[in-house]
This record gives structure tokens, C-alpha cells and sequence, in this order.
């Protein structure tokens, strides 16, 4: 090394990120700011308009405050409908899930391409907004709490037998050797190798997918699918905000009590 | 053999009475569920069997002359989530800093912090959608701040917890070299955690995609106004076309993304 060389060195701080790198961070940095500038445009949504957003905060609370919590006992029956329908389509997707999730785990499924095709139709159920699944159902079946909860059982079946077959992807083989080679049957293995191993988190993802339809089933009513969104909805169209204050911090109050229990719960499990 | 030892006596009698409570509120909850649940399943089937014909064979021939106010639709639900997505990365990042434990060091800052979090999460998008209507008005913007913070709870969470889970030996080494508290955030933290971050934001996009279709349902902009008017039209034809939509834009968004996460993780 010369001189000269071991000078430049020193003088230049080393960069820790190459040049290129750098280049290339700048242009995604900038296409980014420029997707955002054209998307706050598009949809009318600038910085200024949001400053104004907060001025109108005060509006907000003048229009919803003081929340009317009195009527508890009114929206009880709606309340009730809301949980028992999240009861419902979990348990019902919680026992449909089991062969999905079996099928679409290729430690189980050996079988290329039926675990390819029922991946690619789990995958699509996903894609489906839960309220865009109960506004076909209420126009099927009729408003009420079946269309709510057949949704929620479609949604909650895509979601959960994802994360549970990726489960059984994850478990010990050995143990399913073991008995195959002691010449056990298929449902034997299944039931002596697999479910041991995966029923504390198959418990758990139960309880998740329960909390997020317990999310959901709170607004289904906004369609007519049943529970406590069909009030809410009939509060906000007549102007009654301070009733919809109060269903909503109501509903504020059901979600964080169940998502605290299930949190304790799975914490417990696994 | 470790299965076969014979467990603990008192442990055993603990996990009976155990597993019998657990047994009997499972059953207490199903009891109060299905007598409480009013279902006229006879009527329902029979409105099925006369909706059936009118409905689902609509659905699945798509009306194509809709496709360009469709895709005008689903590009504006885009557009609302990603500007929402963004401005809720960007929130998110104070609230993780003060959500995460080893950031702080200072238990009450931390426990606000998740509080503030977790408040935020128990709201659904739509609730909140139908507050920011009030406040804004009936437009694609109050989707726009619905998807903002109902973001910000989830990846502030996540957030926090990639801080929390940093290499302190590198912030430790710094300390001791006498780096100030900016310049440690700049060289020793954000190098760590910037990865992390964007895969997250990028992973909340995909999420907010699938949120931002419903939007439209309370008037919040994006596709869902569109679902609404073919529901009251009674316009199965386009509802098919605007679920097939769905389908494939958030699948083609979910694989871009899912392969740019692979890359910067």
C-alpha cells in the first residue's frame, strides 16, 4: 500500500453500505415519496387536509361526546348475538379446518398436486373480505345471524387452516415413521404422531382466530348479516352519535376484555 | 420411556379439577350460545333455494363491460392503501420506540406505550372508518386515516418487539466509545432494525389491500362503494366481477410483496 493510498483511507470515512446499495435505496426511497404523493392526491388526502382533520377533532367530540353508555342494557340481546355468532363460525371453522389443514400440509398430503390445488384454494378464500362474504350471504339466506356466521366461518377456515397445516409442516416426522413402520393406518398415525404434537398451538390459533372474529362479527351487522353492527348502523344513519359512542366504546370495551382473556389463555397453552 | 413415569400425585388431582372447570365452562359457554341464538334455519333454506338461481350463476359469469369502472375502483382502494400504509409506518415508529422496554428503561413510559397499542388494535378498521366519515366526510381520505391507525396499533406492536430484540452489545460497545445518544440511534440501532421495519410496512400493506376493499361498505372510498350499489342493484353479474377482482389484485400483491420481504430479511 502506498502513501498516498493509506491517506485516502483514512481521510475517507468507510462506508459502511456500498455506493450501489446506497443508489439503490435513494431511487426505491424516491419512487415510494412519489407513489404516496400521486395515492394523497388521488384520494384528496394532504397533509393540509389532515391538519384540518385535526381541527375537526373537536367537532368529533362535540357531535359523540358524551357518549350515551346507558343504554347497556338495550344493545345487551345485539351484544349477545355478536359473541355467539364469533362462537359459532370459530368452533364450526375450528372442526372443518382439521381435514384442510391435513390436506394442505405436504408432510401429510404426499400427493403434489391435490396439496398444490387445496393450497391455491385456501389461499383464495383469504383473499375474500369477510364483509364482502356476508354481503352474499344476507342476499342469500335473508338478513339475520346465519349469513353473519357463515362468513365468518369461510373467512376464519382459509385463515386457520393456513396456520395450522403450517404447523403439521413444522412437526417432528419421527414419531409418524416410527408407527408407520410398526404398521399403524393412516388414522392412527394421525391421531398417535400428529394430533399430540399440534393440539396446544391448534388450540391457540382457535383461540387468535376467535378474537379476530369476534373483530369481525361486530361489524357484520353493517350489512345486515346480524349483531351488534346492525344498532350501530341504525344509531349512525338516524344521527344519534352519542348512542353510536356509546355502542362503539361498548364494543371497545368487548374486544379488549375477550382479546385479554384469550391472550392469558393461549399463554397458558403453549 | 419418559412418557410412562407416573406423574406427580398432587399435580395430577390439580390438573383434574383443573381440566373438570375448564370442561364445564366450555360447556356453559356452548349452553348460552345455542339457546341464546335465534337462527329460522326452515326459512333461511327456503330463501336460499329461491335467491340460489338468481344469485350465485351470476356471480360466476362476470359482467366484463363493468371492467373499467371496476379497476378505476380497485385502483383507488389502492391508492388509499398505501397512503395509509405509509403514513401508519411512519406513526408507528415513535410509538414503538416508546413501547419498547430496553428503549425506554422506564416501566410506566413502556406500559403506556403498549396500552396506547393495543387500544388502537381493538378498534375494527370499519369503526373506524365510520368515526373519520364524521369527521371528514364521506371520501376515499377517511378510509385513508381509518387504514393510518388502525395500522399504527399492529405495527407499532411489531415494532417494539424488533427492538426489543436488538443486539445491545453493539449499542453497549458504542456507549463505551462515547457515542452520543443520536449517534448510537443512527449507527448502532437503525442499521438493525431498518430490514425488519420495511418488511413489516410492506407485510401491513398486503393487509391493508384486503382492508381497504371493505372501506367503501360505510363510504369510505375504494371498491367496497362499488360492492354496495351492485348489491342494491341487485347486480350479481358485477359483484362477481368485482370479487374476482379482489381476488386477483390482492393475490398478485401479496406474491410481489411476499418476494420483496424475501429479499430484504
Amino acid at each position: 500500500m502506498t502513501e498516498k493510498e493509506i491517506k485516502k483511507t483514512s481521510t475517507q470515512s468507510p462506508s459502511v453500505i456500498p455506493l450501489k446499495a446506497k443508489f439503490r435505496v435513494t431511487v426505491i426511497f424516491f419512487i415510494v415519496l412519489a407513489f404516496y404523493l400521486f395515492s394523497s392526491f388521488k384520494t384528496e388526502s394532504s397533509i393540509t387536509e389532515f391538519i384540518d382533520g385535526i381541527g375537526n377533532m373537536g367537532e368529533l367530540f362535540q357531535k359523540f361526546f358524551p357518549p350515551n353508555l346507558s343504554l347497556f342494557q338495550a344493545i345487551w340481546p345485539a351484544l349477545a348475538d355478536t359473541i355467539q355468532m364469533a362462537i359459532i363460525a370459530t368452533t364450526a371453522a375450528g372442526i372443518l379446518c382439521i381435514p384442510l389443514s391435513l390436506l394442505a400440509a405436504n408432510n401429510v398430503t404426499t400427493n403434489k398436486i391435490l396439496y398444490n390445488i387445496v393450497r391455491f384454494l385456501l389461499n383464495i378464500l383469504r383473499t375474500i373480505p369477510d364483509l364482502v362474504l356476508a354481503v352474499i350471504f344476507v342476499a342469500l339466506f335473508g338478513i339475520g345471524a346465519l349469513p353473519g356466521i357463515i362468513a365468518l366461518v369461510i373467512f376464519s377456515l382459509g385463515l386457520l387452516a393456513k396456520l395450522i397445516s403450517e404447523t403439521i409442516e413444522a412437526i417432528d416426522m419421527n414419531p409418524l415413521e416410527a408407527m408407520q413402520a410398526s404398521g399403524a393406518n393412516t388414522i392412527q398415525t394421525i391421531y398417535y404422531a400428529v394430533v399430540p404434537q399440534v393440539l396446544p398451538q391448534f388450540t391457540s390459533f382457535v383461540l387468535y382466530v376467535f378474537e379476530i372474529n369476534i373483530r369481525a362479527s361486530v361489524v357484520l351487522g353493517l350489512v345486515g348479516a346480524g349483531g351488534i353492527g346492525q344498532i350501530l348502523d341504525q344509531q349512525i344513519k338516524f344521527y344519534e352519535y352519542p348512542n353510536a359512542m356509546g355502542i362503539i366504546i361498548i364494543i371497545f370495551a368487548l374486544v379488549v376484555i375477550i382479546e385479554y382473556i384469550s391472550t392469558k389463555v393461549r399463554e397458558a397453552i403453549v | 420411556m419418559m412418557h410412562n413415569l407416573p406423574p406427580k400425585p398432587k399435580r395430577s388431582t390439580f390438573k383434574t379439577v383443573r381440566n373438570i372447570l375448564i370442561g364445564v365452562i366450555l360447556a356453559g359457554i356452548y349452553i348460552w350460545t345455542f339457546m341464546g341464538i335465534d337462527i329460522d334455519f326452515a326459512k333461511a333454506v327456503d330463501r336460499m333455494t329461491n335467491n340460489y338461481a338468481r344469485i350465485i350463476p351470476k356471480l360466476l359469469d362476470p359482467d366484463w363491460s363493468a371492467l373499467s369502472d371496476v379497476w378505476a375502483a380497485m385502483v383507488e382502494t389502492i391508492y388509499i392503501a398505501f397512503a395509509g400504509s405509509l403514513m401508519a409506518a411512519i406513526l408507528a415508529i415513535p410509538l414503538g420506540f416508546l413501547a419498547a422496554q430496553n428503549m425506554t428503561n422506564n416501566r410506566v413510559l413502556t406500559t403506556i406505550g403498549k396500552w396506547i397499542l393495543s387500544a388502537i388494535r381493538a378498534f375494527p378498521d370499519i369503526i373506524l372508518a365510520i368515526l373519520f366519515i364524521v369527521v371528514v366526510g364521506p371520501k376515499p381520505f377517511a378510509g385513508v386515516l381509518a387504514i393510518a391507525i388502525g395500522s399504527t396499533g399492529m405495527l407499532g406492536k411489531l415494532y417494539s418487539e424488533v427492538l426489543e430484540s436488538i443486539d445491545t452489545n453493539v449499542v453497549e460497545a458504542m456507549e463505551a466509545n462515547g457515542a452520543n445518544k443520536l449517534q448510537i440511534l443512527v449507527h448502532g440501532i437503525l442499521p438493525q432494525i431498518t430490514p425488519e421495519f420495511l418488511s413489516y410496512a410492506i407485510y401491513r400493506f398486503e393487509i391493508d389491500v384486503r382492508a381497504s376493499t371493505i372501506l367503501g361498505i360505510v363510504g369510505a372510498g375504494g371498491i367496497g362503494t362499488l360492492i354496495v350499489f351492485a348489491k342494491m342493484n341487485r347486480n350479481w353479474e358485477e359483484m362477481g366481477l368485482i370479487l374476482l377482482m379482489i381476488i386477483v389484485v390482492v393475490t398478485v400483491i401479496d406474491l410481489i410483496s411476499t418476494q420483496i420481504r424475501k429479499r430484504l430479511v
